[in-house]
């Protein structure tokens, strides 16, 4: 990775702060694959040399807007890695819809409906992109051990108000990596679930109760006309809550 | 898809507004180093454009020319059709984003030194008879405009225009569900959401573009 410069923070990707930082690095790797597990994503960093190299890597690059040169194989990388971290959150989605449909909390039969057939696109989600995975050569992200048990004890409203959220994270999660993917067909990929998780989020804000025009995590259309992406530093620290550790 | 089926093979020569096929298609039609005129455009807008080629101004245009039919309808919709309290509301806010997307999408092309495409002259027939009519076609018009921004969008060059593109198609989507689910229909065909070409898409639109 000798063409990444510290000199670049509006370029400076989340992957790129882990890269350099051992602490988030830790977090990550427990986040996306389990401690210790040998993930596509730790092969991606041990591919791209430790951190010494990287911070005596200086001199060359010119600040400002510069473009990240990358050479096939590290896009290659870069969009395993991002495909990656989707399945994470698939996996997370999926197993909670299942969960909730498990504890026959949700009385409400148009509410117990939309969980069901959400969470089946959730399941071709995670289908889908560990297939994707394997076809890319490398190894899917193992599914991260959930805790939802408060959410659902806290019956339909709690459930509710946590689908919306994670769909909007969702659907977030998936802007946020839409221009870094390199390959075009995994990008078409992506955009073809990230409206999906778009329908659900709006749907379920909506079921929620939350406002049309609520801001953040809460709201059919929280953010005006343009959704905002959200980096994958900022929905890992939202979805850390459910994930046991 | 009701509308998966409209890319018919004769389609050589579709021409909305000026916009042909061929223009679509034919990739990097403005040399690549064009000089761009400096409009009274933001500092993100300049910078999403400025490394934009001919093909990105055309897919801007073919989504402008979307925004706009969207943006009719919901105008006309409001003022014509009896709305219930229910559906009011969101009928307005969906008019409100759709006329900010055509106002972006008309700053970038000019800040690209290009010229936006002209509104098209519309007819939705008997769309405003009924609330039911509107929001069937309604939805017609979000799942299609989803499809078109999924489909255009791996073939834009500029990576600031493709972010655009996703803060734009999110909240099509989310659009769509909410038009799906005031119609109590499943607010999605499928777990992805199916991509369309440039072209079928204008096939599916055109019944309501007065040539």
């Amino acid at each position: 990775m000798e063409q990444i410069q510290t000199e670049r923070p509006e370029r400076s990707s989340a992957i790129e702060e882990i890269q350099r930082d051992e602490h988030s690095r830790k977090r990550f790797f427990k986040m996306v694959g389990g401690a210790g597990a040998a993930s596509a994503f730790a092969i991606f960093l041990a591919a791209c040399g430790d951190d010494d190299e990287e911070s005596a890597d200086t001199g060359t690059g010119s600040s400002g807007q510069g473009e990240t040169q990358t050479t096939g194989t590290q896009a290659d990388s870069g969009d395993l890695e991002i495909v990656n971290y989707a399945l994470t959150l698939e996996y997370l989605e999926a197993d909670f819809y299942q969960q909730v449909i498990d504890s026959g909390e949700v009385k409400d039969k148009k509410i117990a409906e939309a969980a069901k057939k959400i969470g089946e696109n959730e399941q071709e989600h995670v289908d889908t992109l560990r297939a994707t995975v394997e076809q890319m050569g490398g190894t899917p992200a193992e599914q991260p051990k959930t805790k939802f048990e408060d959410v659902i004890a806290g019956g339909p409203k709690s459930i509710l108000s946590a689908a919306a959220m994670v769909e909007n994270l969702g659907a977030a999660a998936y802007l946020g990596q839409a221009d870094k993917i390199q390959n075009p067909d995994i990008l078409a990929a992506a955009l073809s679930i990230h409206t999906v998780e778009a329908r659900h989020a709006a749907a379920l804000n909506f079921l929620a109760g939350n406002k049309l025009t609520g801001k953040g995590l809460k709201g059919i259309l929280p953010d005006g006309a343009f959704a905002k992406p959200m980096s994958m530093e900022e929905v890992l620290k939202e979805v850390q809550p459910f994930i046991a550790s | 898809m009701a509308h998966s089926n409209l890319a018919v093979p004769e389609l050589t020569a579709i021409e909305i507004h000026g916009m042909t096929r061929s223009s679509f298609i034919m990739r990097g039609a403005l040399a690549a180093g064009a000089v761009y005129g400096a409009g009274a455009i933001t500092p993100f807008v300049r910078q999403a454009i400025a490394q934009g080629d001919g093909g990105d101004v055309d897919i801007l245009n073919f989504a402008l020319t979307l925004e706009f039919l969207e943006e009719a309808f919901y105008k006309q919709a409001v003022k014509e059709v009896k709305l219930s309290k229910e559906v009011k509301p969101i009928a307005e806010q969906i008019l409100d984003d759709e006329s900010k997307h055509v106002d972006f999408l008309k700053e970038a092309i000019s800040g690209a030194g290009a010229e936006p495409t002209k509104a098209p002259k519309v007819d939705f027939g008997n769309a405003f008879k009924s609330e039911k009519s509107f929001l069937k076609l309604a939805q017609t018009f979000e799942d299609t405009g989803v499809s078109a921004y999924n489909g255009a969008a791996p073939q834009i060059q500029d990576k600031k225009i493709l972010g655009a593109a996703g803060t734009i198609v999110q909240i099509e989507g989310r659009h769509a569900a909410l038009i799906r689910f005031l119609r109590g229909e499943d607010i999605t065909e499928s777990a992805f959401d199916e991509p369309l070409e440039m072209e079928a898409v204008l096939e599916a639109v055109k019944p309501f573009v007065k040539s």
